[in-house]
């Protein structure tokens, strides 16, 4: 299939995995550090980068390179020595090829971890070992969790500052293991590393003999990425008709789009939502190859055995695991923009490849990350917030639990005045089941936290 | 090639024992054609910004994937220095003809004669560009302009949305970017304004080079290694043209170089190399050691934010 491999030292194209993941922390904790050694001790960083760095540092009266000058890009974040936007670092070993969504820590910026987190099957949180969990840690974990990442590593840094002690790290990732967990996430794994020196970053620590975990380059490298899409029930929201209508296709008529979920088989009985109009599937062309099966996330083109009527904004599904219709929607959101989300506010609701108006029925609580202490009946919610939200559309949603599906069951809200991306939502219940034990006597008020 | 029919190849050990496994080519792929495929159903008048370099190329190739059977939906837009290669124009023409596409030229020369642009004393135009390429966005109404611009390029690029939304003077405001949330782009702008979009955002140069090995897509042969006239300027091997170079005291000798990047003659230099396949270029990027822009372009070289700014303006 590829004629590029074989080159000792090339990263061979057909046989290497795609993983995201984003890294929430602060300067404090040693994030820049980390991201910076991952970069440079991959070999990621060139020499004219490390250049551009050195004289930038220089010309700030530093006499050591400073590896957060390569994550701040924008004049404004070097100037105030701080990050203020989500930088995307790419970066690849032989095993794999990273796309990191480097987010800055502090809770002004929650909407960037959120944005970051989205797209994420793995969170890197950073802990300095000698404060343990602290607020900050607690609402990283808790960002992971709401957005549904797969993976968290819970990195304990600076851990030559706290003399390589087994049980400072050991009494850190148990309390961050129990709390995480506690709000669903699925698979946690605790690193206790030093960014500055290189332990366990990319290199296995000499100086902790006790620890026979990965390092952290190790774990990236090896975390399985590729959930069985077989499990979940498939889901193709269309995003365009395919008619070419020319003498050598006269008749073609394929519905184009990225399988959000699931697997798709030719033969498949299928239902188009929101019509609810039923038909088989007749074929699949995978970019210029007609396959009998495809599956998330690649994109193709699906053609239908009857001609009914199927366009942009319609979602294919299989008849036996389609989902509901609505336009009552409940979901936990993030307030993303600077001016707030009231109630009663007229927006436009974007899910897959769907717009529709909407309208803001309700707010009936914020949450604090940091504690997750509820707020009943905020009356708006301002940038970085998280809450609660009840909207009603113009028209029918084939839309899915968050929980059950981070594509089909996210959606936007945006001003219909200048088009300003407002909110990012998820739909149903916000922390797994798991969190009804952790959270108890909070819950009780009826328009609180589904926990 | 790849995709569904590979449930059986996916070689062992890696990922491997899923068979649903995507190569990273695969995934990165899917993603440009999403990008393509949300555009078209969005927007009313997308262009893509073709140049004739490798990414531009990579553009309209996913792009014709994306859409086949049917036709691109998309013209192209070149914006033409007037400091091309010879070899990138003919393949450009060559490109447009085969594909039945149609294919719009923002001169810079034009502007320059117009007396609306004044030739820099450097003689480089690449920073010139920025006026002919508002002005044809402006005159044909386009409200999606297709770039090949990648985040691994430049640190400016690295904070880039994959929509990014440009204001009725073409310009961009890092502090106005939306929050860009799972694969929901928000590509709503006003009367004026128009988007810039980059299906490319999330690859490297050296995914772009095992790109065009698997999918086996001819590029204009400056690129791979060939004997050259150039002469040295700015620590960079230039190639001599009716731009204005060499310059007295600069001495043109006959040297093998290829191109890592193509752009305007003037600023865009040519690298020592013997790399004369594709395998061989995969081979000598994956070893070296300086960024693509960091090696040919002088005119990234000028401050620290020099990208930053430019795109600020309204740059590519």
């Amino acid at each position: 299939m590829s004629t590029t491999n074989a080159t000792p030292g090339v990263v061979d194209a057909g046989a290497t995995s795609l993983l995201r993941f984003a890294t929430a922390g602060s300067v404090d904790d040693g994030k820049s550090t980390l991201v910076g050694r991952l970069l440079h001790d991959s070999k990621s960083v060139l020499a004219d980068q490390l250049e551009a760095v050195e004289r930038a540092s220089l010309g700030r009266g530093q006499e050591t390179p400073d590896l957060a000058l390569l994550t701040d890009g924008l004049r404004a974040e070097r100037e105030q020595g701080i990050t203020i936007d989500v930088a995307y670092r790419y970066f690849a070993t032989p095993r794999r090829r990273f796309i990191l969504a480097d987010t800055p820590g502090h809770v002004q910026y929650t909407r960037n971890m959120v944005t970051g987190a989205s797209t994420a099957e793995l969170a890197v949180v950073l802990v300095d070992a000698r404060n343990g969990v602290v607020e900050q840690t607690r609402r990283h974990a808790a960002v992971a969790a709401l957005l549904r990442v797969p993976h968290v590593v819970l990195a304990v840094n600076k851990m030559d500052l706290v003399g390589y002690e087994e049980s400072v790290f050991a009494a850190i990732a148990e309390e961050f293991t129990t709390y995480a967990g506690s709000l669903g996430v699925p698979e946690i794994t605790a690193i206790p590393i030093s960014a500055l020196a290189g332990d366990n970053v990319v290199t296995p620590s000499a100086n902790m003999d006790w620890y026979g975990g990965p390092t952290v380059l190790e774990h990236l490298e090896t975390v399985p990425v590729v959930a069985d899409p077989s499990d979940d029930p498939a889901r193709f929201p269309v995003q365009y008709v395919i008619r070419p209508q020319t003498a050598e296709h006269p008749d073609y008529r394929g519905y184009a789009g990225q399988i959000a979920a699931g697997v798709l088989r030719v033969g498949d009985a299928v239902t188009v939502l929101p019509s609810g109009r039923t038909s088989t599937i007749e074929g699949i062309d995978a970019l210029g190859e007609a396959v009998d099966v495809a599956w998330a996330p690649q994109s193709v083109t699906v053609r239908l055995a009857d001609d009914i009527d199927v366009s942009r904004g319609d979602l294919i599904a299989p008849s036996a695991t389609a989902p509901a219709v609505t336009q009552d929607i409940e979901a936990t959101v993030c307030h993303v923009a600077d001016r707030p989300l009231t109630v009663g506010q007229r927006v436009l609701l974007k899910h897959t490849t769907r717009t529709v108006k909407a309208i803001v029925k309700d707010i009936p609580s914020r949450l604090t990350l940091d504690d997750l202490s509820q707020h009943p009946a905020p009356g708006e919610l301002a940038a970085n917030d998280i809450g609660r939200v009840v909207v009603r559309t113009a028209e029918a949603l084939a839309l899915d639990a968050y929980a059950d599906s981070r594509r089909t069951g996210s959606f936007l809200l945006i001003d219909p005045a200048d088009g300003t991306t407002l909110t990012a939502g998820m739909a149903g219940t916000a922390f797994a089941e798991a969190a009804a034990e952790a959270a108890p006597a909070e819950a009780t008020d009826e328009d609180g936290w589904d926990f | 090639m790849t995709t569904a029919a590979s449930i059986t190849e996916t070689g062992p050990g890696h990922e491997g024992d899923s068979p649903y496994a995507l190569s990273h080519l695969d995934a990165l792929e899917s993603e440009a054609v999403h990008i393509f495929r949300e555009v078209a159903g969005e927007f009313e008048r997308p262009v893509i910004l073709f140049s004739g370099g490798k990414d531009s190329i990579v553009m309209l190739h996913l792009a014709l994937k994306a859409f086949a059977p049917a036709a691109v939906p998309f013209s192209l837009l070149h914006v033409d220095t007037g400091h091309n290669f010879p070899e990138v124009l003919d393949y450009r023409d060559r490109t447009v003809e085969r594909h039945g596409l149609r294919l719009h030229v923002a001169s810079v020369q034009d502007f320059i004669d117009r007396g609306e642009l004044r030739e820099r004393p450097d003689g480089t135009r690449n920073p010139l560009q920025t006026v002919p390429l508002l002005d044809a966005i402006e005159k044909n109404r386009f409200d999606a302009v297709f770039g090949g611009g990648r985040r691994d390029e430049e640190k400016a690029r690295a904070k880039e949305r994959v929509f990014s939304l440009r204001d009725e003077f073409g310009g961009w405001d890092p502090r106005r970017q939306r929050p860009e949330l799972w694969q929901l782009y928000n590509g709503r702008h006003s009367p004026g304004e128009h988007v810039r979009v980059f299906p490319l955002s999330n690859w490297t140069e050296l995914d772009v080079w095992q790109y065009i090995a698997r999918e086996k897509i001819e590029l204009p042969a400056i690129y791979y290694a060939h004997e050259r006239e150039v002469f040295a300027r700015s620590g960079m091997w230039l190639a001599p043209g009716e731009w204005g170079g060499p310059k007295d005291g600069e001495t043109v000798e006959t040297r093998l170089v290829r191109y890592r990047t193509v752009g305007d003659m003037s600023c865009t230099g040519a690298v020592d190399s013997d790399a004369a396949t594709i395998e061989a270029v995969i081979a000598e990027i994956a070893a070296s050691r300086l960024t693509e822009r960091g090696a040919t372009r002088a005119d990234d070289k000028m401050s620290e934010a020099a990208m930053e700014d430019r795109k600020r303006e309204g740059y590519f």
